[in-house]
């Protein structure tokens, strides 16, 4: 009986408790972290730190390399590595969230606003690899190349059949990223000049997808880092003259209309573990992660890291060509 | 007259006069409850009433995000006015009027119009297959079937039921889809069918059990009735059993057509995801207002226009399957009403 009251109690208690922590618990961490996780996890230097890469689909994997090549040689670091998106990943650099945001597009100057209002710090940028923006179609597909003129005009809407572009006579299925996805920004701003995507464009969730859809799509077009080119036809892009297939040469001289360099953005000046790992990603050992991870290395005469630019037009990918 | 009146009430209570069964004490007021219990019942006394308050907090806080859309001018302005979200607009850059939704870019284009078109083509289209399927399975199960044929039919239907839905949606996306666009030669592998079947997979098993538990809960001696008059089983089934359980049917119905309406994860995966203007294409893509939500919200900036038009979508959902729950419960009780009534 004595027991029996006793544990009945408990249970009571245990409840009311549990309710009240789930309740102040769900106010104090909104308000607390902006302010608490962006400064502290840089502090650690080294040893025990526990760091969060958040952002862009297209660099997951390449994050996911760096990560345990990082933390093979610094035993003791934790890095957890997730996607979402660019934009994702830059909402939560803003949110405190997390403590490096991987981004396939620069940053916005709207973002650096609100990092400046919400943080009171720049963002920092480090590129950490380039990466030609490859254009997929089926393996079956017999479309010899595109011209980006060609490649807006298909994403638009404007083109609907292969037969326009020298393909057999079928319907043209577009595959396109959901709008957080940095890859769709970058394709957005620097294929369709800012337009619109079709609204038959379907819009997947990662480039894995977009080429497990075009895989198995024999009329079907999308576009994604290069890194993930496996199992679909690449197709070669030109941009006034010749058609030139996303090579690592052609990326990094900026023959190839559509490359791109990968940032990761911090909040502030990187400090102790993160600005560690930021430096020795650049290094020729990170480097190497990068081209196993299917990229390409930053070009070795190509500055890595830019100071706190203000500008946006200033940290712009630079290889890119004058044609749009 | 009153004298009559008061004549005639007062043999009714002979034995037992009122005062002597006031002073009988209550049951068990000699004993004391122990303060652990009746903590114990404040306890649980609160946590029931937690989810009344659960729900009303989701509301009020799903609410509040959106509705400052109505009076903050910069939202409005971001958006082009609130017509815009739901009357054709010429954009700028665009031949003609068009229903779109592209949150991104220098001009934010938000029509609603396309996602409530897609969720309702993907909603109906799975009414379409699964409400045939789970009333036949339903009909079968309750009024034919053998017992032992009853019993390996019934747990296994409701065991869909558990599946979960991205378990559903990854077998609509790589295995419905090949399938579906072969057999009708689709141009698009994902589309709104791919998404329809997908999601019937989710919705026949709870209209199933209600409508199983509906026809079965119709009153055996009506049956018996009608066999005596010389009905066969098929006129039993048809002109006796289903119309009185028609209000069950009705409720499995509704409440089927809530959880396609809600349900988020299948057809963000197998619908493609495209905010096409269509209303009879079974084979083009759709954009729901589920995976709208689902795959935006992470990216929208906190407070600004698309944040709180993607709340107000959350809103619109929420009301509609509101009242859809409440109308198929309200159903449900008074077919449970009719019954016993006519069951006397």
């Amino acid at each position: 009986m004595a027991k029996n009251r006793t544990s009945a109690v408990l249970l009571a208690l245990a409840a009311t408790a549990s309710i009240l922590v789930g309740c102040s618990g769900g106010h104090g961490s909104s308000e607390a972290e902006p302010q608490g996780s962006g400064a502290d996890p840089s502090a650690p230097t080294g040893r025990g730190a526990t760091l969060s890469l958040k952002g862009s689909d297209t660099m997951v994997i390449l994050a996911q390399r760096f990560a345990e090549g990082y933390m093979h040689g610094h035993p003791g670091t934790t890095i957890q590595v997730s996607g979402g998106g660019s934009g994702t990943g830059i909402s939560a650099l803003i949110d405190g969230t997390t403590d490096v945001a991987d981004s396939s597009r620069p940053i916005s100057e709207r973002e650096r606003g609100d990092l400046r209002t919400r943080r009171h710090v720049e963002a920092h940028e480090t590129r950490v690899a380039l990466d030609a923006l490859a254009v997929y179609v089926n393996e079956a597909s017999t479309v010899p190349s595109l011209s980006l003129t060609q490649l807006s005009g298909i994403y638009r809407g404007e083109i609907h059949n292969w037969s326009e572009v020298g393909g057999p006579d079928a319907p043209i299925v577009l595959y396109s990223r959901e709008n957080n996805s940095g890859t769709y920004a970058y394709f957005k701003e620097h294929v369709l000049g800012g337009g619109d995507f079709a609204a038959e464009a379907q819009t997947l969730p990662g480039t894995a997808a977009v080429i497990n859809a075009v895989s198995h799509d024999p009329n079907g077009i999308g576009y994604g880092g290069i890194g993930y080119a496996e199992g679909v036809r690449v197709l070669p892009v030109s941009a006034d003259g010749e058609p030139i297939p996303p090579t690592l040469e052609n990326a990094v001289s900026g023959r190839y209309p559509i490359s791109r360099f990968l940032f990761m953005y911090t909040a502030g000046e990187p400090t102790g573990a993160v600005a560690d790992l930021l430096a020795w990603a650049v290094t020729p050992e990170g480097q190497a992660l990068v081209t196993e991870a299917g990229y390409y290395p930053l070009p070795t005469d190509a500055p890595a890291t830019s100071p706190v630019a203000p500008e946006g037009a200033a940290v712009r990918v630079p290889p890119e060509p004058a044609a749009h | 007259m009153a004298q009559a009146g008061d004549a005639a009430v007062v043999p009714v209570s002979p034995e037992a006069p009122p005062a002597a069964r006031r002073s009988r004490p209550a049951l068990g007021s000699g004993f004391k409850t122990p303060l652990s219990h009746r903590i114990g019942e404040r306890v649980i006394h609160v946590m029931a009433f937690g989810a009344i308050a659960a729900i009303v907090l989701i509301f009020v806080f799903i609410a509040k995000e959106a509705l400052p859309l109505f009076w903050e001018t910069d939202a409005q302005d971001e958006i082009g006015g609130l017509s815009a979200l739901f009357m054709p607009r010429t954009w700028p850059g665009h031949v003609e009027a068009a229903y779109l939704w592209q949150p991104v870019g220098t001009i934010r284009k938000l029509n609603l119009v396309p996602l409530f078109l897609g969720t309702l083509r993907v909603t109906v289209l799975s009414m379409m297959i699964s409400v045939p399927v789970a009333l036949a399975a339903a009909i079968y199960v309750s009024q034919y079937a053998p017992r032992r044929a009853r019993e390996i039919l019934k747990p296994a239907i409701e065991l869909l039921a558990s599946i979960p839905s991205v378990v559903l949606g990854f077998f609509a996306l790589v295995v419905l889809a090949s399938l579906l666009q072969d057999a009708f030669g689709l141009t698009y592998r994902l589309n709104a069918l791919v998404a329809a079947v997908g999601l019937s997979l989710a919705v026949i098993p709870l209209i199933f059990t209600i409508a199983e538990d509906a026809l079965r809960a119709v009153p055996a001696d009506l049956q018996a009735a009608a066999l005596a008059l010389g009905a066969r089983k098929h006129q039993v089934v048809t002109r006796v059993v289903l119309p009185a359980a028609l209000p069950g049917i009705a409720a499995s119905v509704i409440l089927g057509f809530g959880r396609a309406v809600g349900e988020t994860m299948v057809v963000l995966m197998a619908s493609g995801n495209a905010a096409v203007m269509d209303i009879f294409s079974p084979g083009s893509s759709a954009r729901t207002v589920t995976a709208t939500i689902a795959s935006e919200l992470g990216e929208a900036t906190q407070g600004d226009a698309h944040w709180r038009v993607l709340f107000l979508l959350g809103t619109i959902l929420f009301i509609v399957t509101f009242v859809l729950n409440r109308v198929g419960a309200s159903v449900v009780e008074r077919l449970h009403r009719r019954l016993t009534a006519s069951a006397r």
